[in-house]
């Protein structure tokens, strides 16, 4: 074994070029690995973030059902052998509120995966500041519970979520929303309801989500101000966010929530398909690339192992005749392709940190939309592990065919000339 | 005297380009320290009885018995094997491993067998360069030396491991005639003084001449 170890080290060191050149395939094929997978789950991360910054884990609201099989003209014309069609029904007068919340609410808390509940009765209005006017929603809220679901105290750009409490009807607003209004800190706004109901409240806090439809048009208030501005009682309330200890349970417990509750319950995973599906190509993409990159890595050490083999026919018919088993030929030439895959992976794990280290220092280009600094990229440890595996794999599959050849040379044929 | 070699009615057959008997009931025996020069013309099957004998082709029918042990039938490793311990090898084209030096060169055989510590087979090694006087290349890159110094080297590496029998082939084929009456005398020397069989195919009959007896091939016979 270790002739055999000795025999592989010098012809390694006998062709110094040619193994650096089969070392630097495999170290581009795992530094690319490394540094799409930093990046393409980064991105995946980023857009979970934004999505659950902005989506709770499960969303339980009174979903309008219009029923219109029932009409009260059947009744009218009952057993007269009549068939009653209706033109264009109109929906009743129903309350989008959620019925019993306080009992729903007290019930939730109970409930072992749940962390956080977050009641909110949410309202579109009118922002009036002076001439100016722009629709926008606002959201009662029970600000420390809402706080903790989205983690608000991190993106507030002005105050605290604490200052609506203290304040007497003050609103936190969206950092787009208040640039447009022209408003800042303690500045007052008059907010309209579409039934004609105005108040006024007072600028306590500025919040950047990072997403432009929620930072342009979402304010934070007092869920008993809302209930006072559209003429409501203390129970009334639309929508129950949830925050779960583990996200992954969403879709069941939403499942059991709507079966329990009788209401719409959507997961994060449900209202985020589209971007979740998007996560999916990425990491496909990365791992057809990079899979591609070393596979053409693997043929080159493949042509390389070959092209010793054949330069080195002569060594290995007298290395046979003095006592070297196939098996010790094999390992003399699986050794080398192994040593190459193994060095040539961890210069690859160092270049593809180095790289995805110099993309995550690259500044994002500027956007109102996303609030992104740099380019995302995420250091996992997995990553460099399958990266490592990885090089160790290929090199092993590229050399052993043509060290399985290496064994088989009869001796015979290449001593006889 | 005891026997060192011995061949049982060996019969060999080439299939490519046509069917050819290449050997026909050969059947010898070699004594221990005996040198034995195997001569021929080209194409009577001295080299491949060469290669039948030496273990490395075990395409044949008969029976091989060397330093007592039946390798007819082994399989390949344990052929390894025993190649490694019993038998040494030089060829005509010296065939040294370019990437060591000399002294590695010898030293390979011994460290595959691995009875020895590296220590020991290193002090051993230099001791068989120094029989042949080639201690003073020792650390030089066997690339760099002479057709004549290499073929010392090979036979220096093939005593490594103080085997009972030496097979070459055509050891002194590219060598001028200065080097080709010392590698007789080594071989003599060998044969004579240390008790090692050397079996060696050769066409140069001066060299056939001076050994202990030869055996002569002709038509897949032996005369």
């Amino acid at each position: 074994m270790l002739v055999n170890t000795l025999i592989a080290k010098r012809h390694l060191l006998a062709n110094k070029k040619q193994t650096m050149v089969a070392m630097m395939g495999v170290c581009f094929g795992i530094a690319m690995f490394i540094l799409m997978i930093s990046f393409m789950i980064g991105v995946n991360q980023f857009m979970e973030d934004t999505m659950l910054s902005s989506t709770p884990d499960i969303h339980i609201y009174n979903d309008i059902k219009t029923d219109y099989t029932t009409s009260i003209a059947g009744d009218y014309f009952k057993n007269k052998n009549t068939l009653v069609v209706v033109h264009h029904p109109k929906p009743k007068q129903v309350k989008l509120n959620i019925k019993n919340a306080d009992g729903i609410i007290n019930n939730l808390k109970k409930d072992a995966d749940i962390s956080f509940v977050s009641p909110l009765l949410s309202t579109q209005v009118f922002y009036n500041y002076g001439p100016v006017q722009i629709n926008g929603y606002i959201n009662g809220v029970n600000i420390m519970q809402e706080a903790k679901i989205f983690d608000l105290a991190n993106k507030m750009t002005d105050g605290t979520p604490e200052n609506l409490l203290s304040a007497d009807k003050g609103i936190i607003m969206g950092h787009g929303l208040a640039d447009k209004l022209n408003l800042g800190m303690g500045d007052m706004v008059t907010l309209a309801t579409p039934a004609g109901t105005t108040m006024r409240f007072r600028v306590v806090g500025l919040f950047k989500i990072g997403i432009g439809t929620i930072d342009n048009t979402r304010s934070y208030v007092n869920l008993a101000n809302v209930q006072q501005l559209m003429g409501q009682d203390r129970s009334y309330i639309t929508d129950i966010n949830i925050k779960l200890r583990n996200n992954k349970l969403a879709s069941p417990k939403a499942d059991e929530f709507f079966k329990k509750l009788g209401y719409k319950s959507d997961d994060w995973e449900t209202a985020n398909a589209s971007v979740l599906a998007g996560n999916i190509v990425r990491d496909v993409l990365t791992y057809v690339v990079s899979i591609t990159l070393l596979v053409v890595a693997g043929f080159g050490i493949y042509n390389i192992m070959n092209m010793t083999i054949n330069n080195k026919m002569k060594d290995i018919a007298i290395l046979k005749a003095q006592g070297f088993a196939g098996r010790d030929i094999v390992q003399i030439f699986l050794s080398q392709s192994l040593f190459i895959g193994f060095f040539g992976a961890i210069m690859g794990e160092i270049l593809g940190f180095l790289l995805a280290y110099a993309l995550s220092r690259v500044p994002f280009p500027h956007n109102e939309f996303i609030s992104l600094k740099f380019f995302p990229v995420i250091f996992n440890p997995a990553h460099y592990l399958f990266g490592m595996a990885f090089g160790v794999i290929t090199p092993f599959i590229a050399g052993l065919m043509p060290s399985l050849k290496a064994s088989r040379i009869d001796p015979v044929a290449i001593l006889r000339g | 005297m005891s026997v060192a070699l011995q061949a049982e009615k060996l019969n060999k057959y080439f299939h490519e380009p046509d069917d050819f008997h290449v050997l026909q009931d050969i059947s010898f025996t070699v004594n221990k320290g005996e040198f034995v020069p195997v001569i021929g013309k080209s194409g009577c099957g001295k080299s491949t009885l060469l290669y039948l004998l030496s273990t490395l082709d075990t395409d044949y029918n008969g029976k091989i018995t060397i330093n007592d042990t039946l390798v007819t039938g082994k399989n390949q490793n344990e052929l390894a094997r025993f190649r490694n311990e019993h038998i040494g090898f030089v060829f005509q084209f010296h065939f040294l491993l370019p990437e060591f030096t000399a002294l590695e060169n010898v030293m390979l055989p011994a460290l595959k067998l691995g009875k020895f510590s590296k220590e020991e087979i290193e002090e051993n090694a230099m001791e068989k360069l120094k029989q042949l006087q080639m201690d003073d290349f020792a650390h030089k890159l066997s690339g760099k030396l002479s057709g004549g110094q290499q073929q010392r080297v090979a036979i220096a590496r093939a005593l490594i491991n103080n085997p009972a029998i030496i097979m070459a082939d055509e050891p002194t084929g590219n060598l001028d005639s200065i080097n080709t009456g010392l590698v007789f005398d080594i071989f003599r020397d060998l044969s004579h003084n240390k008790g090692i069989t050397i079996l060696t195919v050769t066409h140069d009959l001066d060299f056939a001449k001076n050994a202990d007896r030869a055996i002569e091939m002709a038509d897949g016979r032996i005369k």
